[in-house]
């Protein structure tokens, strides 16, 4: 591990011990025999007389570390909802349960993969039950996932158009083309994925001078000057001293974790954390815990009882503690409390792995991500890491942070060392895309789609809202999710959107919980007013005719827009801290 | 047309019980089988509490607020 982490951690304590005293204005009076509780954020009064029908509302804790009001807002599952969601899996379990005899009498025929006769009486190979839910719930609304797209993924794209004889086991495609779908499924943050403009020909151009393959790993001999650029422009995007380039996303995350914590080290994991970020702790070979989402109350207690407890048997301290967060959590649409995360890395000395997958580029006022967004110092952030796949239009993930643990990666990630290097076209639609959101191609193309964004967020967001659906999340998050819960309505939903030509992307089980299904916009900066308006227009349609519209708070006083819950929200965070100080 | 109206909301109300229940997601041999056991007890329920049901109430009626009969059968009869 690099002398340098633990140093400027050791400097960070000064600061920190600082920011520890302002954020805690009253200190516990001192009497012999009593214990001191020195929690910087502490657990909030259960008010019994007063049923909170939303879990974390809107007032902050400590409110003094933000700059601007942070709205968050899951609202409840109506009860009568959720035991009729529960109705309609368990009569599609006892007809999965039905079909499944069938098949395995032999009345029906099986499309599942099974041994060969000759080998039935040998150990199973093909474990029927794990595959229960894909084949009997997935496979019959399969046709909202996978489709062929034959265009660009823009704002609008085209489907190839598909039928299926047997139920959606097989499909045949008839030919046609379903053209101009309003595509509010694709990750398009700001609308790079373009195949004209500036971005397109600069790839095309390096695809004319380096070709499209590299034909090694970064280590050996694929380590073209493409790519030192590319790693000096992301270092000077995010702020940081030094970056490191990946081809892959995921790739990134699993193997980059266990070249930074190993067995005898600590990880904080966040319950709602994507399947890369959990499959590199588990790699790692490292503890894991666990935090319930976005609560500092509870990483708090985790990291209490880690350095009073230490390690499991022996109680030695641990060697080192890393939390993972993301910027944007895709499932719920909600954004990190990184204030108040720096406020107890900084207190209780451990390290930071920031994933931006779906922030970078989408939050900020200059698209620099969480970091920007809340008006951070890139610096407290011991570990930056992004992809390029959402904002930026290409593929691949990077890892900011200090000189000396850049370096350390370099040599020690199973990433860089085995492999591919990225392609050339794609390290070049990156570089130019990354110079225009930075303004430094002379055009302000970089700040009027950022604009754009957060105004298609909020006018979307706004508008959903007073139709009267359930979304969750944060209010600047461009990341929508909108729950359905039922499971037919999943597949229903999918239908009814294209019919009206627009495109969505509908998750159920095993991305989200059971009853929790939903389906998930992405708003993008290459919409237009125009398409969000037809676009809300078919949602709010369909909603009426699929009885989505669950939310009951209907007293929306759109007369004053969206800056009435922002100024009810400054009126509340002194009530709350009052109520913190009367403890002890 | 009041006809038209009446079979158009009839049939969104149909959907909504194919999409409430998840019969929506099922093949149409399938719904079959669900709907006429469905249909097939809720005959049952209906036909049972036609024929019982006002007997009882009666029943119970005398017990709380009337004098003891000195048979059952006097009652229904």
């Amino acid at each position: 591990m690099p002398p340098s982490m633990t140093e400027s951690s050791a400097n960070k304590l000064i600061n920190g011990d600082v920011c520890h005293r302002t954020a805690n204005g009253k200190k516990s009076s001192g009497r012999n025999g009593f214990v001191k509780n020195h929690c910087l954020f502490q657990q909030p009064q259960q008010k019994k007389y007063r049923r909170p029908s939303e879990k974390n509302n809107h007032a902050v804790r400590n409110a003094s570390l933000y700059n601007k009001p942070f709205v968050e807002q899951f609202e409840e599952t109506p009860l009568l909802v959720a035991v009729l969601t529960y109705v309609g899996y368990g009569i599609l379990t006892i007809f999965g349960y039905l079909r499944d005899f069938l098949r395995n009498w032999g009345v029906e025929k099986c499309h599942v993969a099974s041994e060969r006769d000759e080998q039935k009486d040998f150990v199973p190979l093909y474990q029927d039950f794990e595959n229960f839910y894909t084949r009997n719930l997935y496979m019959r609304i399969r046709d909202n996932w996978n489709r062929p797209i034959c265009s660009v993924p823009g704002a609008k794209m085209d489907l190839v158009e598909r039928t299926s004889k047997d139920y959606n086991w097989t499909f045949e495609h008839t030919g046609k083309v379903v053209k101009d779908v309003i595509n509010m499924g694709s990750y398009n943050y700001l609308g790079f994925a373009e195949n004209t403009g500036r971005c397109a020909d600069s790839a095309t151009g390096s695809t004319h001078k380096y070709g499209v393959g590299v034909g090694s790993t970064r280590s050996e001999m694929g380590n073209l000057d493409i790519h030192e650029e590319l790693e000096q422009l992301v270092a000077r995007f995010l702020g940081v001293e030094s970056s490191m380039a990946f081809g892959m996303g995921f790739a990134t995350n699993s193997m980059n974790i266990p070249a930074l914590a190993g067995k005898g080290c600590l990880i904080l994991s966040d319950e709602l954390n994507h399947a890369s970020l959990v499959l590199g702790a588990r790699l790692s070979g490292a503890t894991i815990r666990v935090f319930k989402h976005n609560n500092m109350v509870s990483l708090e207690k985790l990291l209490r009882d880690a350095i009073v407890h230490g390690q499991p048997r022996t109680h030695r301290p641990w060697k080192k503690m890393l939390i993972l967060v993301e910027g944007i959590y895709s499932m719920e649409g909600s954004i990190v409390r990184l204030p108040e995360v720096i406020a107890l890395k900084k207190h209780y000395k451990a390290y930071l792995y920031l994933d931006e997958a779906h922030s970078i580029g989408a939050l900020g006022p200059r698209g620099g991500g969480v970091v920007d967004y809340f008006g951070l110092d890139p610096k407290d952030v011991d570990i930056m890491m992004g992809t390029f796949t959402k904002s930026f239009g290409a593929a691949g993930g990077y890892i900011g942070g200090k000189r000396e643990l850049i370096d350390y990666l370099r040599s020690h990630s199973h990433s860089s060392i085995y492999a591919t290097a990225m392609s050339p076209p794609v390290s070049q639609q990156i570089i130019t895309s990354m110079k225009i959101i930075m303004g430094e191609d002379d055009t302000t193309l970089g700040a009027e789609r950022l604009k754009q964004l957060s105004e298609n967020t909020i006018y979307f967001r706004r508008k959903l809202r007073e139709m009267g659906f359930i979304i969750y999340g944060n209010n600047d998050s461009p990341v929508v999710p909108m729950m359905l819960y039922m499971p037919a309505k999943i597949g229903a939903f999918g239908r009814e959107m294209l019919k009206r030509n627009i495109g969505t992307v509908v998750v159920g089980f095993p991305a989200t919980p059971i009853i929790e299904s939903r389906a998930r916009f992405c708003v993008s900066a290459a919409h237009t007013r125009d398409m969000l308006d037809t676009a809300l227009e078919a949602i709010g349609e369909v909603g009426d005719v699929l009885q989505v519209k669950y939310s009951r708070h209907h007293d929306f006083p759109s007369s004053l827009g969206p800056w009435s819950s922002a100024e009810s929200l400054l009126l509340e965070p002194s009530h709350v801290k009052s109520s913190c100080h009367i403890t002890n | 047309m009041d006809f038209q109206y009446l079979k158009e909301y009839l049939g969104w109300l149909y959907y909504q019980y194919l999409l409430i229940t998840g019969i929506y997601v099922l093949e149409p041999w399938e719904q079959s089988i669900f709907n006429s056991v469905v249909f097939s007890s809720m005959t049952m329920v209906i036909y049972t509490s036609y024929v019982f049901v006002p007997v009882h109430v009666r029943l119970a009626h005398n017990f709380f607020c009337g004098k003891q009969p000195e048979s059952t059968m006097a009652l229904i009869n």
